[in-house]
Order: structure tokens, then C-alpha cells, then sequence
């Protein structure tokens, strides 16, 4: 049985040295201009040294190209896609069709992976994407766990999961922080602060807080809730999914490191010692997550045993 | 303002004057035939329609397979092309019976769909090569190479994303040949579409497959976060925080759109009601033909915006059409307004030496109401109700029943299908 990546987004390069160490396979990294939702900011020469910091120990490290495009950035993208050739990385992350086209003009030769979150629902776009220069599909996080093993068993490319972290639930290119602040200033003087990444929309009824933060991409709102699929992952395990993704955006180093390694933990023990084993030590891992969660931020498992109607 | 550029490629000399030849198609929504037929005969080019699998709104009306095939025919007599959406994101289980579906649509003769996933996409060049392939705004579509790449993946027409503004379109006109269809009027998401999975969170509905439930428009407390500690960003006689857009209306800017060349103007609205669907058809029809007619003596007329307003409950604003819209095209702590004139009554006949009007009633009113009529065919005019009696002649003081038919004498000549308005006090 192949084991799985462990797939995590690091905010710093000294943050890298210490996630590698922390035991994470590959690495998600890139910057505002051209990724969507990145925990850290990288630009080309922290991207090229990065790489040789990863690829030096046997990792694997993607940059974020999937940004939804306008044409004023198309010229900037080609250039950075250039120098991703250049400094060789190991995979590019696009959900814009723009992109396939731009690496095919440009004849650039990194794999790429199909990631436009929301909409990744099936297993025949998984495999028409891979029918044009896709080696991987990343899976919408509202699936189920039976449809994303069905996608993995009908699938002709690597399949990548989210199995902690928040999600992003709506992406506007409106600037609507700023506007709200805006508005407001009418009636009377306030900061602007829609820099600011530690705002969140209380929803009363549901008695729930989304983060919001606004960058070049517009205004993202995130779930309300951490999934946490550390003490459920056998069957994402027994199905062989390639890649299991530890989605850091908005937490903090420390935060990312301790649960890396607590992920590291888990896997190993399936593959190692075997499912007993991880069953063995799940609920602690699992108790452990829960004793760093900061406050605001319940966990629980997404849309893996939720049902979604229509 | 946007500088308006003549397009020598729309234009043509007719009669030794230079007109515009290559008229945009004024695209309407539809919710069931009714409102088909309405949207047709208010000057509609083409109707979108919701069949009963594979669409988005799962609220709206949606057509049988008969209906559509109704709907087919009937748009045909008047040289109305019909679309179907299927625009789901699906999930594995949506997948069967998708190959029978398009077959039956396609056998109904509609010209095309308004597509979003691959699959269908696929599907439908399999087992309906006759079919047009349109890509949905749902795809967020934002630039032109990947308008380029549907192009190379043969799309008849693409469908942009909200987000899109005048100068983008314009390049997308010079780069790619390819129709490019584009909202000009109507209610909109305030995320990229495709991109918002609000529902899903909060209420368990999937907005991807039809089952939004706006949450967007809901109200929220917006805080920050300071070490752990939650302080609120607003005071109790704030507004709240809002991302509710006021609706898309780009009337005065059509002119622009027919010179950028975009092949189809869309109005949103399956669920909207005949009277919605009539009134914008018919000013946005007005425009449209009068712009190119004559374009070098074009202005818009007070009356078509005031027309237009009677239909509007909700504030209206350009969007993304001339650049990044501020927080002046949001809507904060006002929400939906009444609005000034109701529909009151569908004429099914008029007798010219009687001069009595037939009416469906769709509204309360009563003899002394101030009410106005009209239609494709008539200068809209104001008068008031004298006496009303039912289908039988016998007199009545209100006309008070959902659909009953009543007469009244009216001394313009009216035709079947001018609506009545009533005004609201």
C-alpha cells in the first residue's frame, strides 16, 4: 500500500526547516498575486530558495497558481510561470483554465494540479482535467467520505484531500471589509481595517464566527469550524488517497508545527505497526489537537459524514 | 464614464445611412411557459429555461420535458431560440441518467445549454453534438486565454463571470472569436458564482446543485479578535456588516455593449413574476433597437428608465461593468423597498366596438383606482377604472378574486397580452 503525502502550508521559510522537521512530505506555498488563501507569503526568491531547502531533503514543494485571472495579470503570470521552470518546483496548483493554456504556450514542463476548491465534485472532471496536463485532482471539501472514495476508485490521477484546517466558503473580488468601514465613516470617523487578517462575522442564529480577510484577490470568508479528521482517517488510508492536506491559513507557526507532527504520528502508525496501532493512539492524538485549538475555533469533520441536500 | 468607441464591425449602410446591423440578442429568463410566451412577445431574442434535472435553482419553476418541447415550438413561430441550464456542479450521484436527459432535450430542438461542468460539457458533445455548448457563469470566467481555452474546446459561447468590466470584454472581443454572452439586468451573487459555498455551511443546502439559500443577504456582527478577546466592530445604531449587492442594471450602458460587440445581453430572473419579465424585456428591447437604428441620434429616454423602475423592488447599480464597485452598490441596513405600481391584470381580449377590455385579474382593484396599461404594441397610457363586471355581466365593486376574469370599458384599443398596472398607495 502506498503511503500518503503529508501536505502542509508553511508561513515562513525558517517555518519550513521546522515543519520538515515535524515530518511533513510536501509543501503548498506561493504568493497573494497568483495563489488564492496562502497561510504565508513567498516571493520567486524565497520560492527558489525554499525549493532547494525542500527538495534538498527528499521533499516535494507546489506554488499556488490558482487564482481566478482577469487579463491584467496574464502577462505577470506567464513571467512567473517562467521562473517556476526555472527554479524547478514540483507541481503547480491552478483552478483557471488560463493557466493549461499559458503552459502550453510556454512549454513549461512541471506537473500540475487541478485545484478550483469548490467545484472539484466528481470523479469525470478529475479525469478530464488530467486529460489536459493534470497528475492530481484536489477534492472540494463539501464532499462526503463515500464520494471522495468513489472519486479515488474512478480517478486516473493522484487525489488530494483536506483532512485539517478551515475552508474557504466564499471568495468575492468585491472589496466588502472596506466598503463595510467605508460606509460607516460616513456617519462617523473610523479605522479602515480591512488590512487586518483577525476580524470574523458572527452569525447569531447559528451562533457562529467566519474569519474574514480581504487581499488583492477580494474578500474570503472561512468556515466556522477546523475539520479535524485526525482519528478518522482509516478508510481515507485503506483507499490509498495520495495526498492529505493540513490547510494552515490563518493559525499560527507553533500551531502548524504541533499538529504536523501529530498527523505525522498517525500516518506512520497505520503504515508502520498497522490499523490496530493507529487505532490505538487516535483518540489521543485527536485530545491533543483539541488542547492547542485557540478558542474561536471548534473543530469537527467537515462535510465527511455531513449530508448536503439541494 | 467609459468612452463610447463606434465598432465598424457591427455597422452597416443601409438606405445611405450608417445603422448597426449586428444586433445583440436580448436573452430573457423564464420560470414556465407562461412567462416563455410573455417574454417572447415582449421582444425577447431568446428565453433561458430550467428543465427538472441538472439545473441550479431547484426552486424555480422548471420545465417537463413537454413543456420545453412546448416551449420549443412556440419560441420558433416568432424566431426565439430556447436554452436549457444545466448547470450543476455535479457529484457522482448526478451522474446517471445525464446521457438520456440531453437526448431529450436535444430531441425537443432547443438550441442550446447553459453548461458549467465538464461532464455535461462532454456529455453533451457525445450524445447531442447538435446542441450548442454555452459555459456558465458559474466557471467564474475572468480572462480571456481561458476564454480562449473553451474556445478551443468547442464552446459555442461563454458566459462571463460578474466580474468582468467593459475593457476586459473588449479584449476579449479582439483575442478570441467566440460569442460571449454577458448579465446586463437582474439580481447577483455577490461572490465569484461557483466560488461560494455559504449554504452548504450554514444550512446543509448544497449552492452548487441548486439548493442556495442566500445567506449572503442575511445580516452579520462583524468583531476582531485581540488576543484571544472578541471586540466589536460596531456600535447598536450601526447598520450591520451586509454583502448584499444592489441588483445589476446596465440600461444606460448598452450602447457601450453593442459596441463592445458582446453577442447576447442577459436578464436574470427565472423566478421573477410576467410583469417583471414584460417590463425589462420590453425597455431593454426599446433600447436596443433604437440604439441601432440610429445610433449617432441616440439618447435614452426619462420615460424607459421610469418604466424600468416600476418593476424594481430593490436598489440597482452597475457592478463591475465600469470598474471596482464601491460600497455605494451595496446594499446596508435598507433592504427590499415596496414597490410604487403592482400588477393588477393580463388582457386576454379587447372588443373594438364595445371598447370593453377582457382581464385576468392578477391583483386587487376596484372602480377609482388609478391604473395603466402596457405592452409591445401600445403607448403606455393611465386612466381610471369605471365599472367593472364579471364574465357573466353581472356588476361588481372590486375585482377581488386571483384570477378571475372581469370586463371593464376602456376607450384605447388594447391587445391580448398588454398588462395592467395598478398604482400602490
Amino acid at each position: 500500500m502506498k503511503k500518503p503525502e503529508l501536505l502542509v502550508t508553511p508561513k515562513s521559510i525558517d517555518h519550513i526547516k521546522e515543519l520538515i522537521k515535524a515530518g511533513a512530505d510536501a509543501f503548498v506555498i506561493g504568493e497573494q498575486k497568483f495563489g488564492l488563501r496562502l497561510a504565508g507569503e513567498f516571493n520567486v526568491e524565497q520560492v527558489a530558495e525554499s525549493t532547494k531547502l525542500i527538495q534538498d531533503v527528499g521533499k516535494k514543494v507546489y506554488v499556488a497558481v490558482n487564482a481566478i485571472f482577469h487579463n491584467d495579470r496574464l502577462d505577470a503570470l506567464d513571467e512567473y510561470l517562467k521562473e517556476m521552470q526555472k527554479i524547478g518546483v514540483d507541481a503547480l496548483i491552478f483552478g483557471d483554465p488560463a493557466v493549461v493554456m499559458a503552459v502550453r504556450e510556454l512549454g513549461i514542463t512541471i506537473p500540475l494540479h487541478w485545484n478550483p476548491e469548490t467545484i472539484a465534485t466528481n470523479w469525470f472532471q478529475a479525469n478530464y482535467w488530467g486529460e489536459r496536463g493534470a497528475t492530481r485532482a484536489v477534492l472540494a471539501r463539501e464532499l462526503s467520505l463515500d464520494e471522495i472514495l468513489e472519486i479515488k476508485e474512478n480517478s486516473n490521477v493522484e487525489v488530494e484531500v483536506q483532512v485539517h484546517g478551515m475552508t474557504c466558503m466564499f471568495q468575492s473580488k468585491r472589496s466588502l471589509l472596506g466598503n463595510y468601514f467605508l460606509y460607516r465613516d460616513e456617519v462617523m470617523e473610523i479605522a479602515n481595517r480591512k488590512e487586518n487578517k483577525n476580524m470574523f462575522l458572527h452569525d447569531k442564529e447559528r451562533k457562529n464566527k467566519y474569519p474574514i480577510y480581504e487581499d488583492i484577490n477580494g474578500t474570503h470568508i472561512f468556515s466556522p469550524n477546523d475539520m479535524c479528521l485526525i482519528d478518522e482517517l482509516t478508510e481515507l488510508l485503506e483507499a490509498g488517497i495520495d495526498s492529505l492536506k493540513f490547510d494552515g491559513v490563518l493559525q499560527t507557526e507553533e500551531y502548524i508545527v504541533t499538529v504536523t507532527k501529530l498527523y505525522r504520528q498517525a500516518i506512520d502508525a497505520y503504515y508502520h505497526n498497522g490499523e490496530d496501532a493507529y487505532d490505538d493512539i487516535k483518540n489521543e492524538l485527536f485530545e491533543q489537537i483539541e488542547a492547542i485549538q485557540p478558542k474561536l475555533r471548534p473543530l469537527d469533520t467537515g462535510f465527511i459524514f455531513k449530508e448536503t441536500v439541494y | 464614464m467609459l468612452q463610447l468607441i463606434e465598432n465598424e464591425k457591427i455597422r452597416e449602410t443601409v438606405n445611405g445611412k450608417r445603422v448597426i446591423t449586428k444586433k445583440p440578442e436580448l436573452l430573457a429568463p423564464a420560470g414556465s411557459l407562461e412567462k416563455l410566451k410573455i417574454a417572447v412577445h415582449y421582444g425577447a431574442d431568446a428565453v433561458f429555461i430550467g428543465g427538472q434535472e441538472f439545473g441550479l435553482r431547484s426552486n424555480a419553476g422548471n420545465f417537463t420535458i413537454e413543456e420545453i418541447r412546448e416551449g420549443v415550438e412556440f419560441a420558433k413561430k416568432y424566431g426565439a431560440s430556447i436554452y436549457v441550464t444545466t448547470n450543476i456542479f455535479a457529484h457522482n450521484e448526478n451522474m446517471d441518467g445525464l446521457e438520456e436527459y440531453l437526448r431529450a432535450i436535444a430531441d425537443c430542438g432547443v438550441r442550446g445549454i447553459i453548461v458549467a461542468d465538464p461532464l455535461i460539457i462532454e456529455t453533451c458533445k457525445k450524445v447531442a453534438p447538435e446542441v450548442e455548448v454555452h459555459l456558465s457563469t458559474q466557471q467564474s470566467l475572468s480572462n480571456w486565454k481561458a476564454v480562449k481555452y473553451w474556445k478551443e474546446e468547442g464552446l459555442h459561447r461563454v458566459v462571463l463571470a460578474r466580474e468582468v468590466g467593459a475593457e476586459e470584454m473588449l479584449k476579449m472581443k479582439e483575442e478570441v472569436d467566440i460569442e460571449i454572452e454577458a448579465f446586463v439586468h437582474g439580481a447577483m451573487c455577490i461572490a465569484y458564482s461557483g466560488r461560494c459555498v455559504l449554504s452548504n455551511h450554514m444550512t446543509a443546502r448544497d449552492s452548487n446543485r441548486g439548493g442556495c439559500c442566500q445567506s449572503c443577504r442575511w445580516d452579520y456582527d462583524l468583531y476582531e479578535n485581540v488576543d484571544g478577546a472578541e471586540k466589536a466592530l460596531f456600535s447598536d445604531d450601526d447598520a450591520p456588516f451586509a454583502m448584499s449587492p444592489k441588483d445589476l442594471k446596465l440600461i444606460e450602458s448598452i450602447p457601450h455593449m453593442i459596441e463592445l460587440g458582446i453577442d447576447s445581453l442577459k436578464v436574470e430572473g427565472r423566478m421573477k413574476s410576467i410583469h417583471y419579465i414584460a417590463t425589462v424585456i420590453s425597455v431593454y428591447r426599446k433600447v436596443i433597437d433604437a440604439y441601432c437604428a440610429d445610433p449617432e441620434n441616440f439618447t435614452i429616454k426619462k420615460e424607459w428608465l421610469e418604466e424600468l423602475d416600476r418593476c424594481a423592488n430593490r436598489a440597482t447599480a452597475s457592478s463591475f461593468f465600469e470598474g471596482e464597485p464601491s460600497y455605494e452598490q451595496q446594499m446596508f441596513g435598507s433592504h427590499a423597498t415596496k414597490l410604487k405600481w403592482d400588477f393588477a391584470g393580463l388582457v386576454l381580449d379587447y372588443d373594438q366596438d364595445t371598447q370593453l377590455v377582457t382581464l385576468q385579474q392578477r391583483n386587487y382593484f376596484k372602480s377609482g383606482d388609478t391604473i395603466e396599461f402596457f405592452g409591445p404594441d401600445l403607448d403606455t397610457f393611465t386612466m381610471e377604472v369605471g365599472q367593472i363586471w364579471d364574465e357573466k355581466g353581472n356588476e361588481l365593486e372590486v375585482a377581488n378574486h386571483p384570477l378571475q376574469i372581469v370586463k371593464f370599458k376602456v376607450n384605447r384599443p388594447l391587445f391580448k397580452n398588454n398588462m395592467m398596472r395598478k398604482e400602490n398607495k
